[in-house]
């Protein structure tokens, strides 16, 4: 029979493999012991590794991720646990001057393997500062690779794959599809490239490129639109937001001569602009329309009782379509 | 707490116990290697002055501190200095060629001796006292016999990362040793402005770890505190933080005028006349019949002539290339950076504005 898991079983099952397979893997966090995490992403794995390896830490994440780094530098693999995105700003100078500089600066001599995971994104009703979507901080910084997985299946394959890399890795988890649904997820240990999109649906018409939650939101615009107006859309879901995967975005706008970028993030800067300079440094003269970004706003994620105004929706994406397709 | 612990006076009396531990070889060589890194540090500023190195932190007055921690540090350990430990760098086993480098803005300045874990030197500051904790506590964990020091001036025990780094050393007692040289100044800033806290030394009273304050002028202070910090944390009994007390003669760097905030000429005045670490060696060893002034111009001979090879070394050392800024960034380089790379490196287009 096939199993089912969510993106949360799915994240737990990754690490829980990894932490069997080597191990110098050791999970660090607040909260991550006994408690399993605020989302419960390390359920039962301190009883079955001990708290050497699953390691409950003070509340100071410049300290988890500055004594992360040390640990990586001398011989283990650690995987940190962010509570919340924005709650990494204390650590933030510990990652882009240190995790991501160290091979740089020692030539090579010294490098950190670790992951640093976080919940990221709105959509869960949660309080002030719980909800942040600023990815493109850390693909800004040269040294770090950055992954946002939508699925479980790809949750865990990136993972594990993360888990395996030699580079730092800021893998964001859209904490509103933890729970969303379920997916079939191979009970053995694979690997899902970092570094590679995938094409989730085939289309002619228009290119719609998103990551994270806001996957499903392009996903369920693309079925409304073809419903609706026969347009066929090529959904792209990019995984890894640093490295972006160039080829395939080209391949795509090649195709469709129309693109549409879908995130969360707050327009300015956030890395559909990324996109948008790609697809005109590579593919200008086979575009038929401007590349429409359907984003959340310049301002701070507001509180819930409006947060779903922030948030990009099917809606939004489907006029974004419809002026491209109109242009 | 706040009275210091000294062992050698600076006019050069035994004024402690030397606890059958200090033998006259170890004495010898802490003097040679003061003198050793009191020349290179006045060479340094030297080629700044003349161009040919850019800008330098100076240690001079901080030797005893620097000289005698890594003096008492197996080649295992893990050393975390600051933009102002190559003293402690060298004499662990760093190459002076490599400092120099590193100073002349080159990043293969900061490799480290294969069989030695030399850090680079850590600019921002207080961020490599949890590092320390990090190297430390998979030591530990993997059963290793070392310890991790981490180097950090005054200014730095106001950062967070310093209260993070000692809470999580005591939390899961890592073989630590949080070295603090407490110049009085940072950078402009002195430490009454700095810190409400008469000490840093006590500090580590909030963290359940042993504090200890000491003389950072005199090496055998520094020595026997660090071999005490060393056993206790290869025992299993965690961390330490140890507050040398010394001073820099000159400025925080050479981009620095100290005349600015403090009575520059004659507070270091006092301190090269009434503390200075070597000087003080120096009368002990010459009344104990270990040195004299032949054995002095012979010593300054050599570590001259050892410097001018560093400096040979270095200077001949190949010339950066462009492309090395796109090496080491990721295990495997983004095809962002060989594009990049192609680009810098590519001939570049006719030259003029079209017709």
């Amino acid at each position: 029979m096939k199993r089912k898991l969510t993106m949360i079983q799915a994240i737990t099952e990754a690490m829980d493999q990894k932490l069997a397979d080597d191990s110098r893997i050791m999970l660090l966090g607040e909260d991550i012991g006994v408690n399993g995490g605020v989302f419960r992403a390390t359920e039962e794995l301190v009883h079955k590794y001990g708290p050497d390896r699953i390691v409950d830490t003070p509340l100071a994440e410049a300290g988890i991720i500055g004594a992360a780094i040390g640990l990586a530098m001398n011989g283990k693999i650690p995987v940190v646990e962010i509570q919340f995105l924005a709650f990494i700003y204390p650590g933030f100078e510990q990652i882009v001057s240190h995790a991501a500089r160290m091979r740089y600066r020692t030539r090579g001599q010294y490098h950190v393997p670790m992951v640093i995971r976080t919940p990221y994104g709105a959509g869960i009703r949660g309080p002030e500062l719980h909800s942040e979507s600023v990815e493109t901080f850390f693909a800004h910084v040269p040294g770090l690779k950055v992954v946002a997985p939508s699925t479980p299946y790809d949750a865990k394959g990136l993972l594990i794959a993360a888990m395996e890399d030699p580079d730092p890795v800021i893998f964001l988890e859209p904490t509103k599809l933890y729970r969303a649904f379920k997916q079939e997820v191979p009970e053995e240990m694979y690997r899902v490239p970092i570094g590679k999109a995938k094409v989730v649906q085939e289309g002619s018409d228009v290119s719609i490129f998103a990551w994270g939650a806001m996957l499903r939101v392009a996903e369920d615009a693309a079925k409304q639109i073809e419903r609706e107006n026969g347009l066929s859309c090529e959904v792209i879901d990019l995984r890894t937001l640093y490295p972006l995967d160039r080829d395939t975005i080209i391949a795509s706008v090649k195709k469709t001569g129309r693109a549409v970028v879908v995130h969360e993030a707050h327009k300015t800067a956030g890395l559909g602009a990324e996109i948008i300079s790609i697809i005109n440094d590579e593919a200008l003269i086979y575009m038929k329309a401007p590349v429409k970004r359907i984003t959340g706003f310049d301002v701070p994620v507001p509180q819930f009782s409006i947060e779903d105004d922030y948030l990009p929706t099917a809606e939004r994406v489907k006029d974004g379509i419809m002026e491209t397709a109109t242009f | 707490m706040s009275s210091l612990y000294q062992v050698l006076s600076p006019a050069g009396e035994l004024v402690g116990d030397l606890k059958g531990q200090l033998d006259e070889a170890t004495m010898i060589k802490m003097y040679e290697n003061m003198v050793l890194v009191r020349q290179f540090d006045r060479k340094s500023i030297n080629l700044q002055r003349q161009g040919r190195m850019g800008t330098y932190a100076p240690f001079e007055g901080q030797e005893a501190s620097q000289v005698g921690s890594a003096m008492a540090l197996t080649p295992g350990d893990w050393l975390f200095p600051t933009y102002r430990d190559h003293a402690a760098a060298i004499v662990h086993g760093q190459s002076m060629a490599r400092v120099f480098l590193y100073w002349m803005g080159h990043m293969e300045g900061s490799i480290s001796p294969k069989h030695l874990n030399i850090m680079p030197p850590c600019v921002p500051i207080a961020t490599q006292m949890v590092h320390a904790v990090g190297t430390a506590w998979a030591s530990k964990l993997q059963n290793e016999q070392h310890v991790s020091i981490a180097y950090f001036g005054d200014g730095a025990s106001s950062e967070g990362d310093f209260h993070e780094a000692l809470n999580f050393a005591g939390v899961f007692q890592t073989p630590t040793i949080f070295f603090c040289q407490n110049n009085g100044f940072a950078i402009s800033v002195p430490f009454s402005q700095q810190s409400a806290s008469k000490t840093i030394a006590q500090r580590s009273a909030a963290y359940d770890i042993p504090g200890v304050r000491i003389d950072g002028n005199d090496i055998f202070a520094v020595w026997l505190t660090m071999k005490e910090a060393m056993q206790r944390a290869l025992e299993g009994k965690g961390p330490t933080l140890i507050e040398a007390v010394t001073f820099r003669y000159g400025a925080h760097t050479t981009a620095d005028d100290p005349k600015k905030y403090r009575d520059q000429e004659s507070l270091s005045e006092e301190w090269r006349k009434e503390r200075d670490a070597l000087q003080r060696l120096r009368v002990y060893l010459e009344n104990q019949g270990l040195w004299n002034e032949t054995r002095e111009v012979e010593l300054i001979e050599r570590v001259s002539e050892q410097i001018d090879a560093a400096l040979v070394e270095a200077e001949s050392y190949p010339k950066s290339k462009p492309e090395d800024m796109f090496k080491h960034v990721y295990a495997e380089p983004t095809w962002m950076a060989t594009e990049q790379e192609s680009e810098l490196v590519k001939p570049s287009k006719q030259e003029g504005i079209p017709a």
